[in-house]
């Protein structure tokens, strides 16, 4: 019996698994083109100063260096936001971190290059820097953009949905807190590299260890003003992105620049103390946040204010600020809601986005403080945040439209799989439990640049033989999304996705996909894939159809072949339906595309936070907190998280998986610090991500809403179940030992500090005391949507 | 960015003669490698730029563990992997071993390398460029210590996991030059100084440990933030010789992570001599050794928590070393 629902569903190792396994997957760094020439980037010693004179004779007389380059030979500024153009591949006249890229080289070896970066002559003329948010929003300090000296404010916002205020005189109960997220980076197991070639016919080849083809073939397009036709851009398989290779970067375009200049090929792969100089991670935020709430627990308004620390530069940082304010809405039924945000620059390397981009900072405040609530009300935790669910199919205050929700489900099952309501409050001292919910997007509503066109598209080409080869931009950044291309193809094909040939993230091969962020892949990909296998499909059975005189609504296609349904053994092969099909229209190629519905809400700023669906998740942790030492000993993580459809279950977990750990650094271990201007510790054995030993049980539970846009109902998984696992540490953390730690990471020395507090009848809590003095702008005022309110 | 070793002559001996020849003639630019695991991250970061560097890891006098004349005797290029799983090996030797940071470390890494570990410091273990921009300290070649800038020394700290356990059980060291050798007992090979550490000559090589047999309980505690890899935040070792249950006639009480050598905390030791072990004396002494040993802050966590710490870690080694001891009275009741 051939089932018609062998692939959706199943569980199947990603198609590349056995080539990851043995060791046979080509990464970027793998890449090496006979001639290949050593680069390596010259950085600043410097904060925050001038570029006054940069002298390469002595370096440039070296044996084996083949060539130098400087800003001035890459003049344009580009980043990945059209409002951000504020990087330059080299510094042209400033310096304004430790670490930013000032000359490149390329040599014939690493030893010649490393030795010809000592002999860049560069005089710099120092400027005093903004190395804290207090700096950069308090004090009058150089700017470090633009002249002179003044506040360096990179974007501030204020909107308000309903009346905050108001509704705030009449709650029954208001909290009110401040927290601290520190910040941290992806820290991917992959340091960044980039390997370019230029043919004599000026054609320029790229191949990089990017999550977006396509923004560095448009950026390489700007720097090098080069027509799109002459970049290739290749995405090399990623080891490792959570969003650090999803800007374009210096060592990229310094390569293609180099390998130009030279005629040979030229390779950059970073060190690990420069990917997290590179870094673009995780922004540090300080948030101040007053909820009110009735006497019977429900939310009566939200203000919220975040102060973000951007770093030196753009990057996604506008996309991060409103995010911080963007997704509060969508778990929790939110009636009034005031946001005010800001970015500052600081000479810091800069922030951008990291699985979960400016949301799981917003989240630790929100489930953090709805446990306070939940004590001052008296109100069981559980309790307080069922009552408060946002509804499935409803609109939130700020616009964004809801889809399909199973957080309901999701909350239901982590609290019995985990026995919560009998261990909560209820665990010897020193043992706890704590729960927490989060939500992302399945995909950002709107590109990163404006424009009318799909916002993916994939190809599929059949040969004459049956062979399917799919062709997509999507980039597999080791989250499988390759692999999912597969399912959904041969899933509405009725093949194996192990008989697919999947060709992916190649700029000249291959039709658009934006790219591997904001957990859109998946949903619109796959939706793109999913009308172009059904063209195919559609094609097919007119064609057989024809033949066999048969209405094409009785025809089925399963297990490689085209019959009648009821009658297996009727009708004929795979490939004889294609060989029927190309015989018939000729070359048998389909094209299919995605483009999210129009979402946006009536207010600037609206383009953020919108998504066609949201995932949900809830977590619970138990933990072990040791009262003298300080240190945290995971001992169970329960995450629920509904995506929609598990299109292939087995990778569902592992993204389940993946995010919890990567919560779990974030909540205990994980902080991208500085001391002054200079890093704390740019290696792996300073910065500490958890190792094997610190990784507990994970029980995942998949819960599925079918939503009804995604493909075969699928939503996100790469970034939503990391966002309630930091809050439900700190909650389990309180429920263990009764201190409130209100920063990330909870490192030990803040669970003594609390303790010892604590035991000398002082606070009970570890955690920022107030936020800078900060004048933010006027207050936008936005209608709720039309009906919003009305019960 | 430098992330490639720099060039330098490699000599592998096969003799302690012939090693020990090697160093005496070498230069004040020639390093000897046991395994490596600490020196060629340093050389990468160019911490160390030596013209030459002399492996011992051919050294057959330096291998093996073999127990002869009432001690263990360790060569002190036994790899930490053999150390762990030698049967020979005092268990409390052995346990301190294996918290050494990871397996594949400890696959590489020597007995005597962990001995003579060389000082750490979050300003003097980062990268080239790092150390460039933020300026070179004390131990880098600059002339401040950015630990303690008014003062004129190096706070660098001793992090090895096999000392304080080692000096705990009265261990010796065999230090072997060409121009002869000398047994001293290990906790003299430091001195309290991050950059002159280690108070054995330049030509002098580190051989062997031995351990004698005492009748001792001993045990190390090292309180770390992951479960591999990291160095201590503070370790603490403790021994003690005993007469009968509870009353103790020789303790030791060793720390890591704090000082720039192995600190034994005597006012503690002689307290418990003198009061003997109880719960209410351990808790005594830790808060001795609290008292008595200062941090800075040079290392992971600050200064303040790690200070925090000291009376934790002892009372915690001294608490296991009294449950040893009163199951083995126990024991010894019912035979």
């Amino acid at each position: 019996m051939v089932s018609p629902h062998l692939v959706v569903g199943e569980r199947h190792p990603r198609l590349d698994a056995m080539d990851q396994t043995r060791g046979a997957v080509i990464y970027a760094d793998d890449v090496a083109p006979p001639g290949v020439l050593v680069g390596r980037l010259l950085r600043s010693p410097h904060a925050h100063a001038s570029v006054v004179r940069i002298d390469t004779t002595h370096a440039q007389a070296l044996d084996g260096v083949i060539g130098i380059i400087t800003g001035e030979d890459l003049p344009t500024r580009y980043g990945i936001l059209p409002i951000s153009q504020d990087e330059y591949a080299l510094a042209l006249d400033t310096v304004r971190y430790v670490g930013e890229p000032v000359a490149a080289i390329a040599a014939t070896s690493a030893t010649v290059a490393e030795r010809a970066l000592a002999l860049i002559e560069v005089e710099y003329e120092a400027m005093a820097s903004t190395l804290s948010l207090r700096a950069a929003l308090e004090e009058e300090l150089p700017l470090l953009h633009g002249d002179g000296v003044g506040r360096n404010v990179h974007r501030s916002v204020a909107l308000e949905f309903g009346d905050v205020d108001g509704a705030l005189r009449s709650s029954h109960h208001i909290e009110e807190d401040v927290f601290f997220f520190r910040g941290n980076t992806h820290a991917a197991l992959e340091a960044h590299s980039a390997t370019a070639s230029y043919s004599p016919q000026g054609k320029l080849t790229l191949t990089s260890s990017t999550q977006v083809p396509h923004y560095v073939h448009r950026t390489l397009e700007k720097v090098l003003g080069l027509p799109s036709g002459k970049i290739r851009v290749i995405a090399a398989p990623v080891g490792g992105g959570f969003g650090g290779k999803t800007d374009p970067f210096s060592h990229e375009i310094a390569a293609a620049k180099l390998a130009m200049l030279t005629g040979r090929p030229v390779k950059f792969t970073l060190s690990r103390e420069e990917v997290f100089y590179t870094h673009r991670g995780r922004h540090p935020v300080l948030m101040w946040l007053k909820t009110g709430f009735s006497a019977d627990g429900n939310i009566t308004a939200v203000h919220f204010r975040s102060f973000l620390d951007g770093g030196a530069y753009g990057s996604y940082g506008v996309a991060t600020l409103y995010y911080t304010g963007a997704l509060q809405a969508t778990t929790y039924r939110i009636p009034n809601y005031r946001f005010e945000g800001v970015r500052a620059f600081t000479n810091k390397p800069p922030c951008g986005p990291k699985r979960g981009n400016g949301t799981p900072q917003p989240r630790f405040a929100i489930e953090c403080q709805l446990d306070k609530a939940s004590e001052a009300l008296g109100i069981d935790p559980v309790a307080l945040r069922l009552r408060n669910l946002v509804e499935p199919y409803s609109s939130t205050v700020n616009h964004l439209r809801i889809t399909s929700s199973g957080l309901k489900e999701c909350i239901e099952r982590v609290v019995a799989a985990s026995d919560f309501d009998a261990r909560h409050g209820r665990l010897a001292d020193g043992r706890g439990i704590g729960i927490a919910v989060g939500s992302y997007m399945s995909g950002a509503g709107l590109p990163i640049y404006w424009n009318d066109m799909p916002q993916s598209e994939v190809e599929i080409r059949v040969d004459r033989g049956g062979g399917v080869t799919v062709l997509s931009m999507a980039a597999d950044i080791g989250q499988g999304s390759t692999s999912m291309l597969a399912t959904v193809v041969a899933h509405r094909l009725g093949l194996r996705m192990e008989d697919l040939n999947l060709v992916t993230g190649d700029t000249d091969l291959t039709p658009i996909d934006l790219g591997s962020y904001s957990s859109r892949v998946t949903f619109m990909a796959g939706n793109a894939a999913l009308d172009a296998a059904t063209a195919v499909r559609q094609q097919i059975l007119s064609v057989v159809g024809r033949k066999l005189e048969v209405d094409v609504a009785d025809l089925e296609l399963a297990g490689a072949r085209v019959f009648v349904r009821g009658d297996e053994e009727s009708g004929m092969s795979w490939s004889e339906a294609v060989q029927l099909t190309i015989a018939s229209d000729g070359p048998l190629l389909a094209t299919g595309s995605y483009r999210a519905p129009e979402l946006a809400g009536p207010y600037r700023g609206s383009g953020v936070g919108i998504s066609p669906a949201y995932s949900y998740s809830a977590c619970v942790v138990l933990l072990a907190c040791d009262r003298d030492t300080g240190m945290v000993e995971i001992e169970r993580v329960w995450l629920a998280h509904d995506v929609g459809k598990a299109l292939n279950p087995l990778l569902v977990e592992g993204q389940i998986e993946g995010g919890v750990y990567m919560g779990l650094g974030e909540a205990l271990f994980e902080e991208q610090s500085f001391r002054g201007a200079h890093h704390r510790g740019p290696s792996l054995l300073d910065y500490k991500i958890p190792t094997a030993l610190e990784m507990p049980p994970v029980e995942t539970i998949i819960v599925e809403s079918d939503d009804p846009e995604g493909p075969y109902g699928a939503k996100e998984v790469g970034q939503g179940p990391l966002l309630p696992v930091i809050p439900a540490v700190a909650n389990a953390i309180h429920d263990a030992i009764g201190v409130r730690i209100d920063e990330v990471p909870i490192t030990p020395d803040k669970v003594v500090a609390a303790l010892r507090s604590a035991e000398r009848g002082r606070s009970t809590r570890f955690g920022p005391s107030g936020v800078p003095a900060f004048e933010f702008p006027e207050i936008t005022r936005v209608e709720p949507p039309v009906g919003f309110g009305v019960t | 960015m430098t992330t490639h070793l720099p060039t330098f002559d490699y000599r592998r001996p096969t003799s302690l003669g012939e090693a020990v020849r090697l160093i005496s003639s070498g230069g004040s630019s020639t390093v000897v490698m046991a395994g490596g695991t600490d020196l060629v991250p340093k050389m990468k970061r160019r911490q160390l730029t030596p013209s030459t560097v002399i492996s011992l890891s051919r050294v057959t006098e330096m291998q093996g563990i073999r127990y002869q004349d009432g001690a263990t005797t360790i060569g002190s290029g036994t790899l930490l992997r053999e150390v762990v799983a030698s049967r020979l090996v005092p268990e409390p030797l052995r346990l301190a071993a294996a918290t050494v940071a990871s397996p594949h470390v400890r696959n590489t890494a020597t007995i005597g390398g962990n001995l003579c570990l060389d000082t750490r410091c979050n300003y003097i273990d980062m990268p080239e460029g790092w150390r460039i921009a933020n300026g070179h300290c004390l131990k880098d070649g600059g002339d401040t210590c950015w630990v303690a800038p008014r003062q004129e020394r190096c706070w660098a700290v001793h992090a090895s996991d096999v000392s304080p356990i080692a000096i705990a059980m009265h261990t010796n060291v065999r230090l072997v030059s060409e121009t002869g050798e000398r047994i001293i007992p290990l906790e003299d090979l430091y001195a309290n100084d991050g950059i002159n550490n280690l108070t054995k000559r330049r030509d002098e090589l580190l051989v062997e440990l031995k351990i004698p047999s005492i009748e001792m309980r001993a045990s190390y505690y090292k309180l770390r933030r992951r479960g591999a890899i990291d160095f201590a935040l503070v370790g603490a070792a403790a021994s003690f010789a005993l007469e009968e249950a509870g009353s103790a006639e020789d303790v030791r009480i060793v720390l890591t992570g704090i000082a720039s050598a192995p600190v034994r905390v005597f006012e503690a030791e002689q307290f418990l001599v003198a009061e003997g072990l109880s719960p209410g004396s351990i808790v005594e002494a830790a808060g001795i050794a609290g008292s008595c040993v200062r941090t800075q802050d040079n290392t992971d966590l600050g200064s303040r928590y790690r200070k925090w710490m000291i009376p934790v870690a002892v009372q915690r080694v001294l608490e296991g070393l009294a449950m040893n001891t009163n199951e083995r009275s126990a024991d010894r009741g019912t035979d």
